[in-house]
């Protein structure tokens, strides 16, 4: 089984935003406006955060999104398993199942599970713009980046139908498909010959608070000297 | 000695008056006028918690004034603060009752009411917190057993059993007496749950062996209630809650505001219904000194708790640290210190003091100090997380502050119409108490008429205190 992980190259990332705007239309992410963002209510899988890096006098804008832990401190806490480790090694949130509590949310230190406190909104521009391979979410769940497991979920149908194996190429979440500054590699980071794994295994690469413990499958490459 | 203990016990609580039940029975079965007003006055903010309840329904978790970061505000702290005051029942009751502390007599089911009333509120307001309300069973039929929030499902539920089983079974003689005095639908509807008894020595060795195991029972249950209610926080690993004294700091607190919750129902039903000569300023300084003491244990734990924070200078413990003591919540953390230790402190460490009035004060105090620790143990963790996201300063909204008023509010009306279906003080518990003293007294003016020997109670209090054990005889 592939292990599907991330690497965010922060020295080519140019802070140009397209990921989150691919990550929004992909995964039909409802709009902000402003107001409700300032109030807490901002909904996204992906943003691009301020942070201050050793050696630099500014701070470095990092895309962050579900670090998709080997160890997520989210799904422990779940009472209804809405929240799990899949077996693709990937964060899983049942929007079905999901009761709304918000402990995940809470127990999660990278912040990156949204609340729908508002049936979700689109303006009239919007229709017939979703994605139909996205369930949209009620209001009253969790949610949050799921490396477009949709995504996979298709890749591995077509790959099926056409008689073969998988490959790591046939899957790319759309931010990484997206980045135009190539800053996102993705595959299996337990092939060796992947790009992914060659990026992770850079003396620039860190996982973002690995000191907790929640090994992190999204691997950040600090940027150069 | 032991006869000096009992005397200064029960002379200034009982003064050589007879037990009336006719006294405490009467407000059982009359409606007063301002009874009436009160009951309108809370059921109308009920009916307004109802709006509002309906209106979050409708609209969703968008009319709280909740958002990201901080996803858990006034519901969560109420949680925890209902939680905690439950634990008036158990304390005043289970323990005091395995000491054979005499002075409970008067109190416990004031006590063992409010824990079963406001367990309710605790629970509901996990369910007012819910996106999904409607799916609340998921937890029954998707059960997670590694999240704390079940491990809270279980032992809430097994404490509400628990603690209703011990309401229900010191009510059995008093529901009986009252079967005997009234007719129409209330006779039926005491018949029924009088279960037959007519207090045959068999019955009264049965119910007070149950009573006595209940007793015993419930005091690990209300601990490990507490203890996981705490668990929800720290067993995250989010800074200043992920720390290893919350559950008996939990507790602590718990205790803590169980009492005062129950002092100042105490102070409440004494004045309406006229009990004075139950409830005297014994009662209030017994438990006054009680509250001095949980107070000083709040200020140990509550130090212990920072002290440690601020010495290790961890910089994501540290600015939840200096967001609660110094910035933005620093007004809430320093009226909780205000009301859950300089105000009880000043109040209750004086004799003087220590009077019905300054209870209340001291209490009132406390109830407000504790609901203020909850909020700043739920909230400021909340608002300073450690990657830099845009945050806000959380302000409840309307819907918030209603559903709020709105569980006090019923929890009110619920205490007042359990007023009116049962005894507040268990009579029967006051009675034997008499027959005991009588009996004591009997035995140590030489008069004969040995009431003593091993009974209901057993060998062990039957040694120490032959008169209590043989009270029924």
């Amino acid at each position: 089984m592939a292990r599907w992980g991330l690497v965010v190259d922060l020295d080519r990332c140019t802070g140009c935003q397209a990921c989150v705007i691919a990550c929004k239309h992909e995964n039909n992410v409802p709009f902000s406006t402003p107001a409700s963002s300032a109030a807490g209510r901002l909904m996204t899988w992906i943003q691009l955060v301020a942070v201050e890096m050793p050696g630099r006098d500014h701070r470095v804008p990092l895309p962050l999104m579900c670090q998709q832990c080997d160890r997520p401190p989210c799904t422990d806490v779940c009472p209804t398993s809405a929240t799990y480790l899949s077996t693709d090694g990937i964060v899983a949130q049942v929007y079905a199942r999901c009761i709304g509590c918000r402990y995940c949310t809470n127990a999660c230190p990278y912040v990156v599970k949204v609340f729908n406190w508002t049936p979700p909104e689109w303006p009239a521009s919007m229709q017939g713009m979703m994605n139909p391979d996205v369930s949209v979410r009620p209001k009253g769940v969790v949610e949050k980046c799921t490396f477009c497991h949709h995504r996979l979920m298709i890749a591995r149908e077509r790959a099926k139908a056409e008689g073969r194996e998988l490959a790591s190429e046939d899957y790319v979440p759309a931010c990484v498909q997206t980045c135009p500054a190539e800053a996102l590699t993705f595959g299996d980071l337990d092939d060796q010959h992947s790009a992914v794994a060659a990026a992770a295994a850079s003396p620039r690469a860190f996982q973002w608070m690995e000191e907790l413990g929640t090994k992190p499958k999204v691997i950040y490459l600090r940027e150069g000297e | 000695m032991a006869v000096r203990a009992l005397e200064a016990d029960l002379e200034p609580a009982h003064p050589g008056v007879l037990v009336d039940p006719d006294a405490i029975v009467r407000p059982v079965l009359s409606v007063g006028p301002s009874f009436k007003r009160w009951a309108i006055a809370m059921a109308a903010v009920v009916a307004w918690a109802l709006f509002a309840w309906i209106w979050q329904l409708w609209r969703g978790l968008g009319v709280t004034g909740l958002g990201r970061p901080v996803y858990w505000g006034l519901y969560i702290t109420n949680f925890v603060f209902f939680i905690g005051v439950s634990h008036a029942g158990t304390l005043i009751s289970a323990i005091l009752r395995i000491v054979h502390a005499e002075w409970r007599r008067s109190i416990t089911r004031m006590a063992e009411v409010i824990t079963v009333l406001v367990l309710f509120f605790g629970v509901g307001n996990i369910l007012l917190d819910l996106g999904r309300p409607d799916r609340a069973l998921n937890v029954i039929t998707h059960p997670h057993f590694r999240s704390p929030l079940l491990w809270d499902v279980m032992s809430i539920s097994v404490y509400l059993m628990a603690s209703s089983i011990y309401l229900y079974l010191p009510l059995i003689p008093d529901i009986a007496l009252l079967r005997d005095r009234v007719s129409g639908w209330r006779h039926g509807f005491y018949r029924r749950l009088a279960l037959g008894w007519a207090g045959t020595p068999r019955q009264i060795h049965l119910l007070e062996r149950a009573i006595g195991a209940m007793a015993i029972i419930v005091i690990p249950i209300a601990v490990s209630v507490h203890t996981v209610v705490s668990w929800v926080f720290a067993m995250t690993i989010q800074p200043m809650w992920h720390s290893t004294i919350f559950g008996p700091y939990f507790v602590v607190g718990a205790i803590f505001s169980g009492i005062a919750a129950i002092i100042t129902a105490m102070v409440i039903v004494r004045k309406v219904y006229g009990l004075e000569r139950y409830l005297q300023p014994v009662h209030f300084n017994n438990l006054g000194i009680l509250l001095l003491v949980m107070s000083c244990l709040w200020l140990y734990f509550t130090f212990a708790e920072h002290i440690t924070v601020w010495y290790g200078q961890e910089p994501t413990e540290l600015s939840v640290f200096d967001a609660r003591l110094f910035g933005r919540f620093a007004p809430f953390f320093w009226a909780m210190f205000l009301f859950c230790f300089v105000v009880p402190f000043a109040i209750l460490a004086n004799p003087r003091t220590r009077t019905i009035k300054g209870t209340l004060i001291a209490s009132i105090s406390v109830n407000l100090g504790m609901w203020l620790e909850r909020f700043t143990i739920v909230v400021p963790s909340l608002s300073n997380p450690r990657v830099p996201i845009h945050t806000f300063l959380y302000a409840p909204s309307w819907v918030e502050w209603s559903l709020m008023a709105g569980c006090f509010a019923a929890f009110t009306l619920l205490y007042m119409g359990f007023t009116k279906l049962f005894p507040i003080i268990s009579i029967w518990e006051l009675q034997a108490a008499e027959a005991e003293a009588a009996g004591w007294m009997a035995l140590v003016a030489g008069e004969g008429d040995e009431p003593a020997g091993p009974g209901a109670n057993g060998e062990a209090s039957a040694a120490t205190e032959p008169a209590l054990a043989g009270g029924w005889r």
